[in-house]
């Protein structure tokens, strides 16, 4: 192990902002991260041991324990539940013999739950040692059972598990206009930097990870800096469940979003690139490291980028799954080999980015559609769209219709015209935006994709009247808990205080003052949180709570008092110790005629 | 003249780099923090001193005081939203102040009662945590941590040491120490660090000490915290000049 370890350091130029890529090599070869290895990494990157386990135990994806040698992980996200996902587990954990969350005992392999993998319109979906598996089935699962048992290495495991489709069904100004190799760099050689930022300005591009910040502006601030050692960054840590458009733009058109932060360094005059590519996603690495080394032969990305002067290269950084990477400041931290913990604002990434650094950090499809610009001018982008919301935007639709996968749509498209297209029948409502976003009921179809209206990353899940809507805010509200980085105690505490008052609701143990409490307690999380995550993790309560406030009321117990636990499940320690278990030594929840 | 920002009314002059929390201090004005002791680089994670800049709440730890800035500290809401922030912190670990070495000293405690908290109001979630009394001098009862990190910034920045870091993520989180045994008596810490003494809690302790001061002699049991903090932070109150009638815009760049 000494000699791999060395070997993975030298490689990675015994760099500590590696430390996350390095970890990954050693995760997946031992399948943990041993204290051998943590004394020689802190030893060889001359940082402290206690740094290395933080990050070892900030993300979901590295292990202080051994995990199996296959190491099986079922998507947790809403959407495979609604295709069986939760049964399947329990099917796989049978086929498997090994209890959710546990290594066999032989510690061929482990089996656990993860948050949404991105394949919300193939799933049920998986991993398998990082590896995408999708379409899950029984079947399937008897394959990999089998297979695991047999010992198969993963390179003779069937290709059909690990088949990842685009599902592209609605084309738009982007999405049916693939740019030619390096025509968006012409472009800007031809003209100039500074032409194509007004051209970005006048187009009216906003930010597509959802929150819409005017990209021509966030690229000025950044060129305007004093300091000239500036960063492109990419965010491709795609977490917000149920999207997955950057999947496919990064499969299908990665050349676009490569040539698009290659146009963004021109303009801010930057050297240096990152691809941060959630972990989830690694089946597309080897991929897009072809397509960077395609481009660097080309003449497209490297130094004396088209024979016109531009130095500029992009290296490729994956995660180890964490929500909270996709806030562009955790993001940050990532990159520089850190737990993914928010920094204060201000400073903000334009200024004091990586390495402190002034860094322009966009989304996947912002990159793609700055290409495009630059070649089709502003005006053509902004032809289409709203007053507020130029241009179009991509979607991933999944949930409850007959036809998930992408889309897309002039900004300003109605939700109804969007249902009817992907065949979406007897809606109960839409959760537009993922959990962050807001929860529509059927009233309110007519209202409109757009930054002013409803605005979204790209995640749309359609529920049909079948569905228990209390059950989607239950796995939201724990998927939040999950990820929360606890840096701040509002969000720390308060993502797992909802997650039990919730629970506490949901289960029947609530009683008069319960929803009230839950109300305030969204409020207080959302007002008081130190970044998105905790700002908008009370959402999917707060707006089904606002459409539908009897589904949370007729939880209630119709009494005063209602214990906020089982009682009777409590006195179990007591009972076991006092042998008994007879009718004095159980107790009912309410005392039935008390209360009347 | 001086710049300045206004502070529920009052007017408060700045410097450029001064926070929030630093001009609001210096002036006699407290904020509730207990993260942040000022003479370590501000964390901004406690999210007490969470003040409403011309409609934005911020952390005044870490928050740039600017020309034009209308902050509101004291009022009822932000009051109330302080004092569940607090009992968050209390349900979150185990923290029995009638059997605690520390109290009476303890900064979590003094908020509370300055925030006249009574109660838990949340549930309470009985972490399984250890006490690390492995070390001659220094035990650390993880019961009582709050994650503010004054230990780790105290152990890197005076002591010239990295005996401390928080590890885990969300409510997994966890104070871890720099041995390979994971025990405090194998890393290089003496009882006379600054990071042992910096503890807002009782979560650091310094063995054999206990209760030379008896109950009922400590430093908040005579003195609220807030003239506490800012008798230690040498601040000169100023007299409120008139109130101001001065509203402006933050000129920051927002992120995507």
């Amino acid at each position: 192990m000494k000699q791999f370890i060395q070997g993975i350091v030298e490689n990675n130029q015994h760099q500590a902002t590696h430390l996350l890529q390095i970890l990954r090599e050693i995760q997946s070869r031992y399948h943990y991260i041993s204290e051998d290895a943590i004394e020689q990494l802190a030893d060889l990157l001359s940082i402290p041991r206690t740094q290395i386990i933080g990050v070892i135990e900030f993300y979901s994806f590295f292990h202080l324990s051994p995990r199996g040698h296959y190491e099986l992980l079922i998507s947790d996200s809403i959407t495979d539940h609604m295709l069986g996902s939760k049964e399947l587990l329990a099917y796989l954990a049978d086929k498997l013999g090994v209890v959710v969350g546990e290594v066999s005992a032989d510690g061929l392999v482990s089996l656990d739950k993860t948050s949404c993998t991105g394949m919300c319109d193939q799933g049920p979906a998986g991993l398998v040692n990082g590896h995408a598996l999708t379409h899950l089935d029984r079947a399937a699962c008897d394959k990999i059972a089998e297979l695991v048992k047999q010992q198969k290495p993963l390179e003779q495991w069937p290709p059909e598990l690990f088949k990842v489709d685009d599902n592209i069904l609605k084309s738009g100004l982007l999405l049916s206009q693939p740019l030619e190799l390096g025509a968006a760099l012409k472009s800007v050689f031809k003209q100039s930097p500074e032409q194509i930022l007004t051209e970005i300005d006048k187009s009216g591009l906003r930010g597509r990870g959802g929150a819409g910040f005017k990209t021509a502006s966030k690229w000025r601030f950044c060129a305007d800096e004093a300091e000239t050692q500036r960063y492109v960054v990419c965010n491709a840590d795609e977490g917000e469940p149920g999207t997955f458009k950057d999947r496919v733009l990064l499969n299908t058109y990665a050349d676009q979003v490569f040539e698009g932060m290659t146009v963004c360094a021109a303009i801010i005059g930057a050297k240096h690139g990152f691809l941060y590519l959630r972990g989830e996603y690694l089946h597309l690495h080897d991929k897009l490291e072809n397509i960077l080394a395609q481009r660097r032969q080309n003449g497209l990305l490297g130094s004396n980028i088209l024979g016109a002067g531009l130095d500029f290269d992009i290296e490729i950084c994956l995660g180890a799954g964490a929500y909270i990477c996709g806030e562009e400041s955790a993001l940050i931290e990532s990159l520089e080999g850190k737990a993914g913990i928010p920094r204060n604002r201000p400073p903000y990434p334009v200024t004091n980015g990586y390495l402190g650094k002034p860094t322009v950090v966009n989304n996947v499809e912002t990159f793609m559609a700055a290409a495009a610009i630059a070649v089709n001018g502003g005006d053509w982008f902004a032809s289409m769209g709203t007053e507020k919301s130029k241009g179009s935007k991509i979607l991933s639709i999944s949930g409850d219709c007959a036809r998930p996968g992408i889309y897309e749509y002039p900004f300003g498209a109605t939700i109804q015209t969007i249902l009817n297209d992907c065949g979406a029948e007897d809606v109960q409502g839409v959760q537009v935006g993922g959990p962050s976003g807001t929860f529509i009921s059927n009233q309110e179809f007519e209202r409109k994709l757009a930054f002013e209206d409803l605005a979204t990353g790209g995640s749309f899940i359609i529920f049909n009247a079948s569905r228990n809507i209390l059950d989607m805010v239950h796995n939201f509200a724990h998927f939040f808990a999950h990820e929360s980085c606890g840096f701040c105690t509002p969000c720390r505490v308060g993502t797992s205080l909802l997650q039990k008052q919730l629970d506490k609701i949901v289960e029947g143990h609530g009683s008069a003052g319960d929803v009230v409490a839950l109300e305030e307690l969204c409020q207080l999380v959302k007002n008081h949180s130190h970044c998105g995550l905790g700002q908008t993790a009370a959402n999917p309560i707060l707006t089904t709570l606002e459409r539908y406030p009897d589904l949370y009321q007729n939880k209630l117990k119709e009494i005063s008092y209602e214990p906020g636990f089982d009682l009777d499940a409590a006195l179990e320690t007591a009972r076991r110790m006092a042998n008994r278990d007879d009718a004095g030594a159980h107790l009912a929840q309410i005392e039935v005629n008390e209360h009347e | 003249m001086s710049k300045t920002i206004t502070i529920d009314g009052k007017i408060i002059p700045f410097e450029d780099g001064q926070t929030i929390m630093d001009a609001a201090m210096a002036a006699g004005v407290y904020i509730p923090h207990l993260c942040h002791q000022p003479e370590f680089t501000p964390h901004g994670s406690c999210k007490l001193c969470t003040v409403n800049v011309n409609g934005r709440n911020c952390s005044a730890c870490t928050f740039p005081a600017m020309e034009g800035q209308d902050v509101l500290n004291e009022t009822e809401e932000l009051i109330e939203d302080r004092k569940k922030i607090t009992q968050m912190l209390f349900v979150e670990g185990n923290h029995f102040c009638p059997s605690c070495e520390k109290t009476g000293n303890c900064q979590l405690q003094a908020v509370a009662y300055h925030l006249n908290m009574l109660d838990n109001h949340f549930p309470l979630f009985y972490p399984d945590r250890e006490v690390d009394a492995s070390h001659a001098e220094v035990m650390i009862d993880h019961n009582r941590c709050i994650f503010c990190t004054l230990c780790v910034r105290a152990s890197h920045e005076k002591d010239g040491k990295d005996v401390f870091a928080i590890s885990g993520r969300g409510i997994h989180k966890h104070l871890i120490v720099n041995a390979k045994s994971g025990l405090l008596k194998d890393t290089d810490i003496d009882a006379s660090d600054q990071a042992v003494h910096i503890c807002p809690t009782g979560a650091l302790l310094v063995k054999r000490t206990g209760y030379q001061v008896p109950i009922g002699e400590r430093i908040y049991d005579h003195k609220q915290i807030d003239q506490v903090a800012l008798a230690a932070s040498g601040s000169r109150p100023v007299a409120a000049l008139q109130p101001s009638m001065a509203v402006g815009t933050e000129n920051i760049k927002h992120g995507e």
